[in-house]
């Protein structure tokens, strides 16, 4: 029955060559190292999912934001887990992109033709600061406020344009239920957009160019 | 497999794969489930309070009047308050019906329609005699009265126990 269901299904969507392509691809050489990647991966979605649980509850609004959070926290049945696990998680991936460019970097797999997929990897690290960024606003906490205030006031130390793009950060001069908002949207919208297809296009890269060997004694 | 009683190597990873993934699944599950469910698990059912619509001398013998008053009750991080209304009508001298202005079809609020002669409801044209009857319309039921328990006249005072819920 489950057999045949399958064969239906790969029949039309070729799930064997996917699967083949995708994860059954020969490695170098097993080592820990390459698993930072699909660890950043994990993360991402694992920080997608618990995050799109907390809209469930959260209000981004200056009157609301701080009261529903004290919500999820004490009322809601096993809100403390899901905005530890988005908490938590949120520092673990900043940690792990990290990580994970140093060894790129070590193993030199950033050169030939890999290069593409390193440029696109910086920026997946800068989305994911931004989204570390922006959701730190969110809590709408004294910490989050002034942390908001200080982020926002360095941006503005750019020359000549310093002031407008603190104020394109802010929504006008001050911090206000516009920031909120708006960094609300960046958040849950807008660099989770990018992230994700600038993710495909790294992991479609990943595939086609296969896993770099790591340097040895000749390199 | 059927030669020995002992279970095979594939079988047993089979097992133990099967029941870690079960657990690792209601693990996530259970706490994801009851997160989202969490506000449809606590309802304001049973919780009662006389309220008080006024002397019952005000009230004109025959016609409908509506009364309102407002509840509040904590949702979430929030308290709402919400607005009732009832239509009390003295009968007598001594004696008085209330009638909840829900419509009995889908919940909106009926209106007295002193030209008719009917309760009117604005949604899908429920209407509903002066005694609470259906006259026409989709309603299943008569307009709901507070009656008996629920109803009491105390020191001039028209009153009903309001239920929460």
């Amino acid at each position: 029955m489950w057999k045949k269901f399958y064969a239906w299904l790969d029949e039309r969507l070729g799930l064997n060559d996917l699967y083949k392509a995708t994860l059954d691809r020969p490695e170098p050489k097993g080592n820990w190292w390459n698993t930072l990647g699909s660890a950043s991966l994990f993360l991402f979605l694992l920080q997608g999912v618990t995050g799109i649980f907390l809209t469930v509850y959260y209000t981004p609004s200056p009157d609301h934001a701080y009261d529903s959070i004290q919500y999820i926290m004490n009322e809601v049945a096993f809100g403390w887990l899901i905005r530890g696990i988005h908490h938590w998680g949120a520092t673990l991936m900043v940690l792990v992109v990290f990580i994970h460019m140093l060894r790129v970097f070590v193993t030199a797999s950033y050169k030939y033709p890999r290069e593409l997929t390193w440029i696109i990897g910086v920026g997946l690290l800068l989305l994911t600061l931004g989204m570390g960024f922006t959701g730190y606003l969110l809590p709408w906490n004294q910490r989050a406020y002034w942390a908001t205030t200080v982020g926002t006031e360095i941006a503005g130390a750019v020359p000549f344009i310093g002031g407008f793009i603190t104020r394109a950060l802010r929504g006008g001069e001050d911090l206000s239920a516009l920031t909120l908002s708006r960094f609300f949207s960046a958040h849950i919208w807008m660099l989770p957009a990018l992230l994700a297809g600038l993710i495909g296009v790294h992991i479609y890269l990943i595939v086609k160019h296969g896993e770099s060997a790591f340097p040895d004694r000749e390199d | 497999m059927a030669r020995s009683h002992h279970i095979g190597r594939r079988d047993f990873i089979k097992l133990v794969t099967a029941a870690v993934g079960s657990f690792i699944a209601a693990g996530i599950g259970i706490p994801a489930i009851g997160y989202l469910i969490h506000p449809a698990l606590k309802t304001g059912q049973g919780k009662e309070a006389w309220i008080p619509l006024g002397p019952l001398e005000n009230f004109e013998i025959g016609k409908p009047t509506l009364v309102n008053f407002t509840r509040t009750r904590v949702n979430g991080w929030e308290r709402t308050s919400n607005s009732y209304g009832v239509y009390v009508v003295r009968t007598s001298a001594d004696e008085v019906v209330v009638f909840s202005n829900v419509c009995t079809h889908l919940g909106c609020r009926v209106n007295w329609k002193e030209e008719i002669g009917a309760y009117v409801c604005p949604c899908h044209d429920a209407e509903f005699a002066a005694d609470g009857s259906i006259v026409r319309g989709p309603q299943p039921r008569p307009l709901d009265r507070y009656e008996g328990e629920a109803l009491r006249i105390q020191d001039g005072i028209v009153e009903i126990l309001f239920t929460e819920g």
